[in-house]
């Protein structure tokens, strides 16, 4: 195995970090989408749209970076796995569209607001079950022959996948709805407050039900989590995911009102880090590493040096409009 | 075989359907964010409320475009990896690292700075909310930088080698970033937005002009859309014309194409006006042609020898009707967009400008000319490259990816039916506020959820609570 320090390993984790940075902050938005239905219209959809209207497109560009750097980093991987989850990928590229207008157009339309909440609703959920579903067809391996997909167009789908797909809509709700627990107050956190215990609950749930089946897809995987002395750190995984439900539902109870947000993000880093364990080396499982999918080190090198100065400066100013707007949204504005 | 030949021509569909739809966005929101910025600049600078309202009626219409723009952006992302799968593996160590340099550069600065230009003008100074302003406006402007570049690439690449594995792999970053077409394409397509964006402006203001000549708002914008559009016709035709003599050095069966000439001719070639390009018999049927003019054209010389379609391999021509069509589209609304530039030169020569109302009418007609000629141009251009989608490098038939028929197929018709549903009624809403005319007082993007009403009261009750959240910047102004 070549060092950790090279140039296909660097990228490995930019675009690992670019992935994350899109869960993270598309995932609360995706949430509160997914949460609608159990706002009330009024006072608490509208609240809950506010406190991420002006953020969620900066979110999504996350998404742009995880797929024009595949493109950039790894084109053979890009050129593999998107034909091989197609449908999906389809799907939530035309989801993304239904909730990204949603933004505008509910504001626009009073007449047809409870279209346009509908399509908030529906594009969030399809786009985080279209997403999950990309992850566990991804992780139950492709069939790849030469240097393309040989597979069919209904392969992705599977019990796993669809398991994946349904735990990351739960683990995006509970995003959603510990981001209103920090943004919000009076009723509405109340109500996000109950939801938060059964979201938590579910979304411990999906990860153990995804991380006890994941090790049986393929026998590399097994190797990765049980073998000798590996495992001493594999282990720390579980024990970590233990730690931080614990923690989650002490907060809860003691009504800390950013500590749910901030273990719910433990949890999606904590699954991340199970999915590099896994998966590490190879992009596609079993059959393309990352050294194979890279491309030539002059590409690598030359948006190495962009990403190095650009991705600091990006987090700062994404940091500076988070911080405008800071604090609770309400109908007297965000004070 | 035949199996794969459909999912070809579905793929190129639905690519064709997906980026003529997405540019129309941007080719607006490009023009619009610097507008803003302008607007927003001259109100700090004059203090007159007439440039604050502008910027606040025109900042709710560049919300919904560029909202609309960014949705139907990130599809095209994803669709070179899951239609063209070949093509990116090959170009992925050339074309990625541009793209990326675009969402690194530009679509972040955007987003992160749009929400405070959108919803922050209560929140930040007014120098730092003109300063977001113009983030947005520089962003637009690098991200058109990098796809064109990365177009240009595809027309007339450079700075590349290929390796073991059929890679483009790149040897000169200036080479592939300043393709030889690149400057050209930059500065005919940004001065494209440009005027796109004037003549929709313009027209709005016409249309309100039509109704009340003395509204301060449309009458403002009125005068500087035509100023945009007396000033930038002309200069884009010059562009045009360098753009083509470029094309003509590095593409010629791209020019041979768009000029309908099948056959060479040693001693001037005519330029047709009109006629009906026959690819199977290789003529332009009921031709009607300036004798010798398109060797004027490209050659500045009647009688220069120009060669036809005949030099290429058939195997190798672009579809002509196509090229020929849109190219002609996108000149004859060139010379439409000059005539009303210097027609509006006139009138405000003569003291008529707002209440000319044959120019008033003229402007409105012309309102839509700028996309219309955009997305002309953009198929010329794109149609003309064929059959390669890196030029005499990569087929676009060898570019596709490993896909079966029906799932493109399904998926194209889902593109078409979302489309037309989303982007009319996003195109619906904007008319809508086109419809209303300026006017002192203008509400923020934020406060149009809420009934009209004077600034600065807060919303009376009985109104739609779920409204009155919206209305952050009550608060400031009260």
């Amino acid at each position: 195995m070549t060092g950790l320090a090279d140039l296909q390993t660097i990228w490995a984790f930019i675009i690992a970090f670019a992935i994350f940075a899109y869960v993270v902050m598309d995932g609360f938005d995706l949430g509160i989408g997914i949460l609608f239905p159990f706002f009330r219209p009024g006072t608490e959809r509208d609240t809950a749209m506010n406190s991420v209207a002006p953020v969620w497109d900066g979110n999504e560009t996350w998404l742009v970076l995880g797929g024009g750097g595949l493109m950039a980093a790894f084109p053979l991987a890009y050129a593999i796995i998107l034909p091989a989850l197609y449908a999906p990928l389809i799907a939530m590229l035309l989801a993304l569209i239904f909730r990204g207008v949603a933004f505008e157009f509910r504001w626009r339309d009073p007449a047809h607001r409870r279209f346009w909440d509908i399509s908030f609703i529906f594009g969030s959920t399809v786009a985080a079950l279209a997403q999950g579903i990309t992850l566990g067809a991804l992780l139950q391996g492709i069939a790849v022959e030469g240097r393309s997909y040989a597979g069919g167009w209904w392969d992705w789908l599977s019990p796993f996948s669809i398991l994946v797909g349904v735990s990351l809509v739960v683990g995006y709700a509970l995003l959603g709805t510990t981001w209103l627990i920090m943004k919000t107050e009076g009723e509405l956190q109340e109500h996000c407050y109950r939801l938060a215990w059964w979201l938590g609950a579910g979304t411990v749930a999906g990860i153990a039900a995804v991380s006890a089946a994941t090790p049986f897809l393929q026998a590399a995987y097994y190797e990765h989590w049980f073998s000798w002395p590996q495992v001493l750190f594999t282990a720390q995984v579980p024990l970590l995911v233990i730690i931080a439900t614990v923690v989650f539902f002490v907060s809860l109870r003691r009504r800390w009102e950013y500590w749910p947000f901030l273990i719910a993000l433990a949890f999606f880093a904590l699954g991340l880090m199970g999915l590099g364990i896994s998966m590490y080396p190879y992009v596609v499982p079993e059959a393309v590493t990352i050294w194979d999918a890279a491309a030539p080190d002059s590409s690598l090198i030359f948006m190495l040096i962009g990403a190095g100065i650009l991705i600091p400066i990006i987090l700062t100013y994404t940091g500076y409009a988070y911080w405008i707007f800071r604090g609770k949204t309400g109908h007297e504005g965000y004070h | 075989m035949l199996e794969n030949v459909d999912a070809l021509l579905l793929s190129r569909l639905q690519f064709a359907f997906t980026v003529s739809f997405h540019f129309i966005f941007p080719a607006f929101s490009i023009g619009l964010a610097s507008y803003l910025a302008v607007l927003e600049g001259l109100w700090l600078w004059t203090g007159r409320a007439v440039f604050l309202n502008l910027f606040r009626y025109w900042l709710k219409i560049f919300a919904l475009t560029f909202g609309m723009g960014v949705v139907s952006g990130i599809v095209l992302t994803y669709q070179f990896g899951t239609n063209w799968s070949v093509f990116s593996d090959r170009t992925g160590p050339i074309l990625g690292p541009l793209m990326a340099y675009e969402v690194l550069t530009a679509f972040f600065l955007e987003a992160g700075f749009l929400g405070v230009m959108l919803f922050g003008m209560n929140r930040v100074g007014k120098g730092l909310h003109l300063g977001a302003t113009i983030a947005v406006a520089v962003g637009t402007f690098i991200s058109a930088f990098w796809i064109l570049s990365a177009n240009s690439w595809m027309q007339t690449p450079s700075g590349f080698s290929t390796n073991e594995v059929g890679q483009f792999t790149p040897e000169s970053w200036l080479g592939i970033i300043f393709s030889p077409s690149f400057p050209y394409r930059l500065v005919h397509t940004v001065m494209a937005a440009y005027l796109t964006t004037a003549l929709a402006v313009g027209a709005v203001g016409a249309w309100h002009l039509l109704r009340d000549p003395a509204n301060e708002g449309a009458r403002t914008m009125f005068s500087m859309a035509m100023w945009m559009a007396a000033v930038v016709a002309p200069l884009q035709i010059l562009a045009g014309d360098l753009h083509g003599l470029n094309t003509l050095e590095h593409q010629p069966a791209k020019v041979m194409a768009m000029e309908g000439h099948f056959v060479s001719h040693p001693e001037g070639a005519p330029f047709y006006l009109f006629g009906l390009p026959n690819q199977e018999a290789a003529r332009v049927d009921y031709a009607i042609a300036i004798p010798k003019a398109s060797s004027l054209i490209l050659k500045h010389d009647l009688n220069a020898p120009i060669d036809g379609l005949d030099t290429v391999d058939r195997a190798d021509w672009p579809v002509v009707p196509i090229v020929f069509w849109a190219f002609r589209i996108m000149v004859g609304l060139g010379f439409l967009m000059l005539a009303l530039g210097l027609l509006s030169l006139v009138a405000r020569w003569r003291g008529r400008l707002y209440d000319w109302r044959p120019l008033l009418r003229f402007a409105l007609v012309m309102g839509p000319s700028g996309f219309v000629s955009v997305i002309a141009g953009w198929v010329t251009t794109e149609v003309g490259r064929q059959p390669f989608t890196v030029y005499r490098m990569v087929r676009t038939a060898e570019s596709v990816s490993p896909l079966d028929a029906p799932a493109v197929g399904t998926s194209f018709l889902a593109f078409i039916a979302v489309y037309f549903v989303i982007f009319g009624a996003g195109t619906a809403y904007i008319l809508r506020l086109m419809a209303q005319p300026p006017k002192p007082g203008e509400e923020e993007p934020e406060d149009q959820a809420q009934p009209v009403r004077a600034a600065g009261i807060t919303p009376a009750p009985g109104v739609d609570p779920g409204r009155a959240i919206r209305g952050r910047g009550a608060e400031a102004r009260t």
